[in-house]
């Protein structure tokens, strides 16, 4: 068996971070290919459930990417969104998972280089972490 | 088509920077066609150069990019680039515009994008939009992000650069055969009914003020360099160097008014934008790095717009930005290090030498003799600046009808002021042509719709190559084989370019074919072509809502070196992609009705000319005024430095209002209640007659501010203290005599304004000081005028009356906000304030003291606001959706507001400002029904448990609580305005009963993506 290569999703906000991935794309800046991303209108739209959701079907990490503070195209969806992430990440360790598997990050469309920063810092992260343990486990 | 009142509905806006967009998006949704005309090779202008925008920091491009890509989809809006007006020809209602259209030797509509032809081209030279820091091909995109978004060829080149060599690598490059370079001018005649000039200034060139050394020595840029290097997508990726060595800098200073404020070089005029766009370069270099150390020389810190004052205050306080109050004699370069010795003058006159690593010219805005010519070429008439000339009355005409303006045309502005003009130009043209208003547009085409409800999902999946760009990295044949092995996909195809014409045509026919239900394309973003093949399904009688994107360019063949990986990925996004679709349903499209009429609020100059360009757009309105008699401010306005007649400006709206049948005036009236939402309002007003019931269509709020009282510096205690307004009452009518020699007048400005609880700058009142001092030297030259300020706010034009008043006499103190004058009543009033030149006290003997205490909100706002469910600012100003791009809208769509409710402002400013929240909310009334966006958000009444979390969370107000029986019990649950929801999705996340979904991202959608990753195995399969 090679390398343990994480797979991570990735919820990007349509109007920054979404862009941003185009950017560092258009900009052909490499990163690691373990990030899947689904595309939502805004990060206040990811419910706790999808990223919970997530960890449960073996994601090895989730990251949230929203506009930066105050450049939400809906007004304050993404303080929402961190809001809900804070919370989120207290309970993560009755699931036996670490804080550091779920990532919330501000990317504006113009930082396709902070986006693929952040992807690779990432999956370096969960390497780092190992496999998400939620798999093996039959209890939950 | 000539004369006889036949009016073409058709409309040049010439100039596509975000004035020109705003303009056209505007007029395209009023219903006109418009030709959109942009010298460049892409629409944009300055602000897609920008890196952030004051005062909030925000990423300009992710703003201004949605609006770009909006102009080039509208089917009302043709975008013409490398595209010149030569001339313009008629009268109003009927022009002829001769468009001069340059070669781009690239076929917008056949160019996929790809950047083939970028790799092969041999030739590189200065990339113009990086300002010369980086090197592009020569053939090229205009910046990343452009619109079109396509190649143009440069075959002009300049004195010292070689353009293209026709070499044809290009040619052979292009898959597509997007490149002609047979390609020849030609000139295009256009016949519309009206035309706006929104052609910009261009930013000043410091090369000529050789004591700075721009162009001498190279680490030494002018502030839209800095931009660039401050940009992510920029020369330096967003990493702050300096150009002389790539090393990064620490300390940096800026130097204010290059090119403005400056007879050396013959622009005795404020740019107005420069102060406050210098303090955000600090602020986000500070961001970026925080070791560096910046400086800011100026002379005034001109922070006179709404919240400017606090930014600056923050970049003082928080990020430690040193400002000092100098000019700089020179600059000069240490040969060695490349560094640069700054030599200035302190307040206090003393000299001083001080070295930093890197300095940055903050340059102003100009006409070029180019654009001088231009102008005098299309009968523009120019001012003494050389800005196209514009009347205070109605600053956004020209003087020849049918022509408008907008942005810094006419004079250097921020974005706000240039989106609001751009607005108001609009509302001009929706009244000159009204009754063409729809005639050239463009109706949306509708397709029937084939039923598929019961249907099992049919999916077919259509990947593209991209040329190589996709296909030299993933392996398409196998991720098509893969793709057919799903459950549900029953065709799957690949393409050399998905996006061709060709292409849509062999989806319409698999659609048809194989009877597809879902189709899903797998190409590049869909925030580019996703209309595009959304058009093929609808044509092909499919919802297009059935349609779902992958995104295998830029998120994977792009951005992953190894081919091998990169198709695996491709693989899992694809089966991801499948398995949401499985659950996609059709969308209908839903309307909301509209009452095509309108209520305005307030009845002050803002008032009244929203009132009038509504109703010469062709709507009914209501005017509610509180007071007795119209005009509000006007009332107290006696006289004007700017040459507005004041008295008779106000009798000639009201003469207008009277004469106009489309507007019902209730004056003495109050609105006690409006209920309802955009399209739909019902308001109750409390009139002398008794209360009326209106229904409207849009709300627009015009009830200004008032001149703040002030208790301070004796005022109200003794009676030789008086404001600004008093003494204009007195002047107006003082006679010559009334005034004694040597009788000694002193102003305080800035009096319980811009610090503390009022921590704002009133904008006009450094010019009622000027206009008011410049009137007692006209009664009596010898009498004596002080004024005692901060920093003196005549931005813009206005600085000619500061000017006029120091040639006059009129002296000018300025003292600092911890060192306030001190006041003293015996026989004089004496007035103490320390001068920094002197370095020490002086002591003045005034007759009168006049205070300048600014504008107040009027705490009653707070009642409307929360009527109407619209935001305050902390300083009770009512806040608009957006600071740069949306001035006079609200976040809740069908509420505007103009004039000095939203922040202090001159006659002329509010007359714009008016005009361009009257063109907004025609916008939404030129259509008796408006359609609501698809992906909005929608309750299952039966899963709701009415516990109202969700109404508290929407950003747009547009959840409420209803109870209603439904077979037979009573049920209380959340019902959510479809004309209102925005469809970020915040309420779903929200909903604790997982009773709220939104279209297009449904739970169930999402969570099968989900799974179907879960499904994966590395190294492809589900």
């Amino acid at each position: 068996m090679g390398e343990f290569e994480p797979k991570i999703v990735g919820f990007l906000c349509n109007w920054c971070s979404y862009t941003g991935a185009d950017l560092a794309g258009t900009s052909r800046i490499q990163y690691p290919p373990n990030i899947r991303v689904i595309r939502v209108m805004c990060s206040s739209s990811v419910d706790p459930i999808y990223i919970v959701r997530a960890l449960m079907e073996g994601a090895d990490g989730v990251l949230i990417g929203g506009c930066h503070p105050g450049d939400c195209h809906y007004i304050n969806g993404n303080y929402k969104a961190r809001r809900r992430v804070v919370l989120l990440k207290n309970i993560l360790g009755t699931l036996g998972l670490e804080e550091e598997r779920v990532w919330i990050r501000w990317v504006s469309a113009s930082e396709g280089q902070k986006f693929a920063d952040t992807v690779t810092e990432m999956v370096d992260t969960i390497k780092k972490l190992g496999p998400n343990p939620i798999p093996t486990r039959w209890d939950i | 088509m000539t004369g006889n009142g036949n009016k073409i509905g058709a409309v040049a806006v010439v100039g596509g920077g975000i004035a020109g967009v705003q303009s056209a998006l505007d007029l395209a949704d009023m219903g006109f066609k418009v030709y959109l005309i942009e010298k460049t090779p892409a629409i944009g202008g300055i602000m897609a150069m920008l890196d952030k925008t004051f005062p909030t920091n925000d990423c300009s491009m992710c703003i201004l990019s949605p609006k770009l890509v909006d102009c080039s989809r509208h089917q009302n809006i043709e975008i013409m680039t490398y595209s010149e007006v030569k001339s313009i020809e008629g009268e109003a209602g009927n022009f002829s515009v001769t468009v001069h259209k340059k070669p781009r030797y690239v076929d917008i509509e056949k160019c996929t994008s790809c950047n083939d032809c970028v790799d092969v081209c041999p030739i590189s030279m200065p990339n113009e939009f990086e300002k010369g820091l980086s090197e592009r091909k020569a053939i090229y995109k205009y910046y990343p992000q452009a619109i079109p978004n396509a190649y143009v060829i440069d075959k002009e080149g300049d004195d010292e650069h070689r353009a293209c060599i026709n070499c044809m690598m290009c040619v052979k490059a292009c898959k597509v055969g997007a490149i002609d370079h047979d390609q020849v001018p030609e000139d295009i005649e256009l016949n519309v009914g009206a035309v706006i000039l929104s052609m910009g200034a261009q930013p000043f060139d410091p090369s000529v003020k050789k004591e700075l050394g721009y162009g001498r020595y190279p680490n030494v840029i002018t502030s839209m360099e800095f931009e660039r290097i401050l940009s992510a997508s920029g020369p330096y990726q967003g990493k702050i160097l300096r150009p002389g060595d790539m090393k990064e800098p620490r300390k940096i200073a800026w130097i204010q008014c290059v090119g403005s404020r400056d007879w050396q070089v013959d622009r005795e005029y404020c740019s107005s934008m420069c102060c406050m766009y210098t303090a955000k370069e600090a602020v986000i270099a500070k961001e970026h790095n925080p070791e560096i150390e910046p400086t800011i020389f100026y002379i005034d810190i001109r922070s006179f717009g709404k919240d400017f004052d606090k930014y600056v205050d923050r970049a003082k306080n928080v990020h430690g930005i040193k400002y000092v109050r100098s000019k700089i004699s020179e600059i000069l370069e240490d040969k060695g290090s490349k560094d640069l010795i700054l030599r200035y003058e302190d307040e206090a006159g003393e000299l001083h030498e001080e070295r930093f690593d890197m300095v940055v010219l903050s340059i102003g805005l100009g006409m070029t003799e180019g654009k001088k010519e231009t102008m005098q070429k299309l009968g523009v008439e120019v001012n003494d600046f050389g800005f196209a000339y514009s009347n205070q009355e109605n600053p956004v005409a020209l003087v020849k009808p049918g022509i408008f303006m907008a942005g810094s045309f006419l004079e250097p502005q921020a974005i706000p002021e240039s989106v609001m003009q751009a607005s108001a130009a609009a509302a001009q043209v929706g009244a000159l042509l009204r009754e063409a208003r729809g005639t050239l547009a463009t109706p949306r085409p509708v397709y029937k719709e084939r039923d598929i409800s019961g249907e099992e999902p049919r999916i077919g999946v259509f990947l593209c190559h991209c040329g190589t760009n996709i296909g030299g990295k993933v392996d398409i044949p196998s991720v098509v084989e893969h793709t057919k092995s799903l459950d549900n996909v029953v065709f799957a195809d690949e393409n050399i370019y998905t996006c061709s014409e060709d292409t849509q045509k062999r989806i319409v026919d698999a659609i048809k074919e194989h009877g597809l239900n879902r189709v899903i394309v797998a190409a590049c973003t869909p925030r580019t072509h996703e209309p595009l093949f959304k058009k093929s399904l609808a044509e092909a009688g499919l919802n297009p809502h059935l349609l779902e994107m992958t995104n295998i360019r830029e998120h994977c063949s792009w951005v992953h070196e190894d081919g091998e990986q990169a198709t695996w990925k491709a693989k899992e996004l694809i089966a991801m992609t499948v398995a949401k679709s499985r659950h996609l349903e059709p969308i209908p499209t839903s309307t909301v009705e509209v009452t095509q009429k309108a209520m305005v609020i307030g009845g002050g100059v803002g008032g009244m000319t929203t009132a009038l360009s509504l109703a010469g757009q062709g709507f009914d309105t209501m005017l509610v005024e509180r007071k007795e008699a119209l005009g509000g401010r006007l009332n107290d306005i006696r006289f004007t430095v700017e040459g507005i007649d004041v008295p008779k400006l106000l009798s000639n709206l009201k003469s207008k209002l009277e004469g106009e049948e489309k507007v019902t005036v209730l004056t003495g009236s109050k609105v006690t209640s409006i209920s309802g939402y955009v399209g739909n309002y019902e308001a109750k007003i409390d009139t002398p007659d008794g209360e009326v019931e209106y229904t409207h269509g849009v709300v627009v709020i015009t009830v200004g501010a008032d001149e703040h009282i002030p208790s301070s510096y004796g005022y109200g205690t003794d009676e030789r203290v008086v404001t600004q307004s008093q003494i204009e009452d007195y002047l107006a009518e003082a006679k010559p005599e009334e005034i004694a020699l040597g009788e000694t007048f002193v102003f305080i400005q800035c009096v319980e304004s811009r610090e503390g609880e009022r921590n704002y700058c009133s904008r006009v009142c450094c010019m009622g000081a000027i206009k008011n001092a410049l009137r007692i030297k006209e009664l009596n030259p010898r009498a004596e005028v002080f004024v005692l300020y901060r920093d003196l706010m005549t931005y813009g034009f206005w600085e000619r009356f500061y000017k006029q008043a120091r040639g006059l006499g009129i002296v000018f103190m300025q003292y600092d906000v911890g060192r306030k004058p001190e006041v003293e009543f015996g026989e004089k009033v004496s007035v103490k304030v320390w001068e920094p030149l002197l370095q020490e006290e002086v002591e003045l003997e005034a007759d009168h003291l006049v205070l300048s205490s600014g504008m107040a909100a009027d705490p009653n706002h707070d009642e409307l606001a929360k009527m109407l469910k619209v935001p305050l600012n902390e300083d009770g100003f009512f806040l608009e959706a957006h600071v740069k791009l949306r001035p006079v809208d609200f976040s809740t769509r069908g509420v505007f507001l103009a004039g000095c409710c939203h922040g202090p402002k001159f006659i002329g400013e509010t007359i714009y400002q008016a005009q361009a929240a009257a063109a907004r909310a025609a916008t939404l009334l030129a259509n008796p029904s408006l359609e609501a966006e698809p992906n909005i958000a929608v309750v299952d009444v039966d899963m709701c448990s009415g516990c109202k979390t969700c109404i508290s969370l929407c950003p747009y107000n547009a959840i409420v609580s209803v109870t209603e029986e439904i077979d037979g019990v009573e049920v209380t649950h959340a019902d959510i305005n479809e004309g209102l929801c925005q469809g970020c999705g915040t309420c779903v996340a929200a909903c604790p009963s997982g009773a709220i979904d939104q279209r297009g991202f449904k739970d169930d959608q999402i969570l099968a993506m989900i799974r179907a990753l879960g499904a994966c195995v590395p190294g492809g399969g589900e």
